[in-house]
């Protein structure tokens, strides 16, 4: 063994998996993750633990599986995380915990993801659940979104004691879980669902189909329902469009739309009565992890797919995994390239969608350098989908509907570090404060609030 | 899930459900609409609130048998489960926040067409409850369609009804009884008209020659009901909007009836052919040489 790399992971091979909807990853054995597990060097001053936003206690996890001890591995991890499954999958490790790994300075990190996924799945299939052993306090917490966010700050309420109720819009639990990130990233049955039902056997009780601001509202909640606090992470749900002509033609999608389709409604199976549109060719504008995901889906339903960013690939936003994922499965990139107009047939259905070159100027407010157009370099993608990716804002239905909240220009709950908000009794955390980002953050926001909450009660 | 304390058919095809559901009871407005799951694995699908009883905690709906989803729909009778009921969604119709003795100095009319006489009755409801007395036109294809006339009746001011093909009531389309009403000297401040979206597009173009202010409900194709999916956008004015969160209500002069009525129809063969596989089960295979069956 070579101590320098990571233990290669069994992944699906791209021809395959680019034709059906199971996970591509297929992770570690316990041989291969004791293994890997041997390569951490127990750093006394760890860096991954400062790199990891819900600081996991990450040497500690791992020396347990380096000696086989996986329940005890799995119960490190659970002090700090409620959905370790999920944040093995997605978090983006190489700039977090890997990122700041000692083993990466000359060879590769330790595969600390991988190795969470390992033991939380571990877990999932020898029954293994988080220890509860807590008095109830006798006071409610109202959880709005079951989302990341909900379900971490959730789980840490309940392990405080706290009467907790997570509010959820959808018919199903998991937020962007089960709407946004697709079954092949994700299992939905085998990883998301049974994380919820680990922070459900911690007593927290679950309602769906109720909008806040809608439903019920807060002050509603508070004042009629009894909740001593109220913690939002109810996501940035609202998709952007471009504003260019023929964005209402039919074939033209919203990632989320798309994705929600695929994911929730589980349109990619035949049995599904949800209708989803495969086209023959689909165009995915934009460079995110969400672009990536809707262009991976579209591409397993069976169309040829490319993707149009308008900056080049060293500011892809997606992670690096996932780009080279989706290349490996045969998506082409269209880069430095930035769509103006959908053309439609006469029935107002897609038939391609012209764009124009752009070429990198002088870095903008973001620090990346400003996609300028190229003039006279306009041509003709021809399509029949369009599937628009270009980010999320937090959705207004709480914020305008709950007085002495307020929100910041960019239609952002405005929270301290404790998640604190304008509104007293009132917490916030994930993407509904920081606009869209990652699971992991958002997991962070809510163990964050999750202690402001505490504090705030048991003063 | 969501208890069905009364289930009937009012029509040929159109079926009418009181669902106990006292959080969407407790909040809703006329205007606002629901989204239902008749299912576990059932499709997501919006309908506009026909009454509710706060007390009671119910909320009834009305749903027009069109597609393979609303069809499971019927097998649910009293005492089965709506797997899912959420709402009120959308926002409410602007009369509900107006001024109730200024509301009684205006002349509404309300233009129902088909199902669309659901939606439009709480509304009625709701103003005469508030001592406001607003004229309504229910149009229907013929007699046997007709729906609500007597529950319409006792909350109208004066009904006109009016079927295609003048087995009932008047005779012709709603938009001849708008005109007929004016012929007679009538005159009205505010339509508001529900039904097919060919229906109020012709009603807009009508009454917009009659400069009457005209509201229109959009019932567009949507996934969750929330501002999430953006399918449900349509164009109003110069303005993009989601029916949604923004509607459904809308003026219907600024509507762009033509690019809603082309998004409409996306779905329109694949939703056919479930519709007639989930009827005819395994007897569909594409006999017809039409359809292209099951392909």
């Amino acid at each position: 063994m070579d101590v320098m790399k990571k233990v290669p992971i069994k992944e699906q091979d791209p021809k395959v998996r680019a034709t059906n909807f199971e996970e591509v990853c297929l992770g570690y054995s316990k041989e291969e993750a004791m293994e890997e597990a041997s390569r951490c060097l127990n750093c006394k001053n760890p860096l991954c633990v400062q790199g990891c936003p819900v600081s996991i206690h990450i040497p500690d996890f791992i020396s347990k599986v380096k000696e086989g001890d996986f329940e005890a591995a799995y119960h490190i991890i659970n002090e700090s995380s409620s959905l370790p499954a999920v944040c093995g999958r997605v978090c983006p490790q190489e700039t977090q915990c890997e990122g700041k790994c000692v083993r990466g300075i000359k060879g590769e990190a330790v595969s600390i993801g991988k190795l969470e996924r390992f033991v939380a799945d571990w877990a999932f299939e020898n029954n293994v659940h988080p220890s509860l052993n807590v008095e109830k306090n006798g006071k409610k917490v109202a959880v709005i979104g079951s989302g990341p966010s909900g379900l971490s700050c959730a789980g840490d309420l309940a392990k405080l004691g706290y009467d907790v109720t997570v509010f959820e819009a959808l018919h199903e639990f998991g937020g962007v879980l089960v709407y946004g990130i697709p079954e092949f990233r994700l299992p939905k049955e085998r990883v998301v669902a049974k994380e919820i039902e680990n922070v459900k056997a911690l007593g927290v009780k679950f309602e769906n189909n109720v909008i806040i601001g809608k439903s019920v509202t807060i002050d509603e909640l508070m004042e009629k329902e009894n909740f001593d606090a109220v913690f939002i992470g109810s996501g940035a749900g609202l998709p952007k469009f471009m504003g260019i002509p023929g964005e209402n033609a039919s074939g033209v999608f919203s990632a989320n739309e798309y994705l929600t389709r695929s994911n929730l409604m589980k349109a990619f199976d035949e049995k599904s009565s949800t209708p989803i549109m495969i086209g023959k060719k689909t165009v995915v504008v934009g460079g995110g992890n969400v672009a990536m995901d809707a262009a991976r889906t579209a591409l397993r339903l069976g169309s040829e797919v490319y993707i149009v960013y308008r900056r080049s690939e060293a500011e892809l936003p997606a992670r690096v995994e996932e780009v080279h994922h989706a290349k490996e499965e045969g998506i082409i990139f269209n880069l430095l390239t930035n769509p103006v107009e959908i053309l439609e047939d006469e029935n107002g259905w897609v038939k391609g969608i012209k764009c124009i070159k752009m070429e990198l100027g002088e870095p903008d407010a973001s620090g990346r350098r400003r996609p300028v157009e190229v003039p006279g370099s306009e041509f003709v993608i021809d399509c029949d989908v369009v599937i628009m990716s270009l980010g999320t804002s937090p959705n207004p239905l709480i914020s305008s509907t709950t007085k002495g909240l307020e929100i910041n220009g960019r239609k952002c709950i405005i929270a301290q570090e404790n998640g604190a908000t304008t509104k007293d009794g009132v917490y916030a955390g994930g993407d509904a404060v920081t606009g869209a980002a990652t699971v992991i953050l958002a997991m962070g926001a809510g163990r964050a609030a999750a202690a402001g909450i505490h504090e705030y009660l048991s003063k | 899930m969501y208890k069905i304390l009364e289930a009937k058919e009012l029509a040929a095809n159109i079926h009418e459900w009181v669902v106990e559901a006292p959080r969407v009871a407790n909040n809703c407005e006329p205007g606002q609409f629901v989204i239902v799951r008749s299912h576990a694995d059932g499709e997501r699908i919006p309908l506009t609130i026909c009454d509710y009883d706060r007390e009671k905690g119910t909320i009834t709906i009305v749903v027009q048998i069109i597609g393979e989803a609303t069809y499971r729909m019927t097998s649910l009778k009293a005492g089965d489960y709506f797997h899912d009921f959420v709402g009120p969604l959308g926002r409410p119709s602007e009369f509900v926040e107006e001024d109730i003795e200024s509301l009684k100095n205006k002349k509404i009319l309300f233009v129902a067409g088909g199902l669309g006489t659901a939606p439009v009755y709480p509304q009625v409801k709701w103003l005469h409850e508030h001592g406001v007395a607003a004229d309504v036109i229910v149009g229907a294809k013929t007699k046997d369609l007709l729906i609500m006339e007597k529950e319409m009746s006792e909350v109208a001011g004066t009904l006109y009804i009016t079927t295609d093909d003048g087995s009932y009531g008047r005779s012709g389309m709603v938009t001849k009884v708008i005109e007929d009403l004016y012929a007679e000297g009538k005159k009205y401040d505010v339509c508001v008209t529900i039904g097919p979206m060919i229906m109020m597009k012709f009603v807009c173009l009508l009454t917009k020659k009659l400069d009457l202010h005209t509201i229109v409900s959009m019932n567009p194709i949507m996934v969750d009901g929330t501002g999430m999916c953006g399918a449900c956008r349509l164009k109003v004015g110069d303005e993009i909007k989601f029916a949604c969160v923004d509607g459904p209500e809308f003026d219907g002069h600024l509507v762009d009836f033509d690019g809603a009525m082309k998004r409409q129809l996306m779905y329109k063969t694949k939703e056919g052919r479930a519709y007639l596989a989930a009827k005819e089960g395994d007897t569909h295979h594409g006999g017809c040489g039409q359809c292209g069956g099951n392909e």
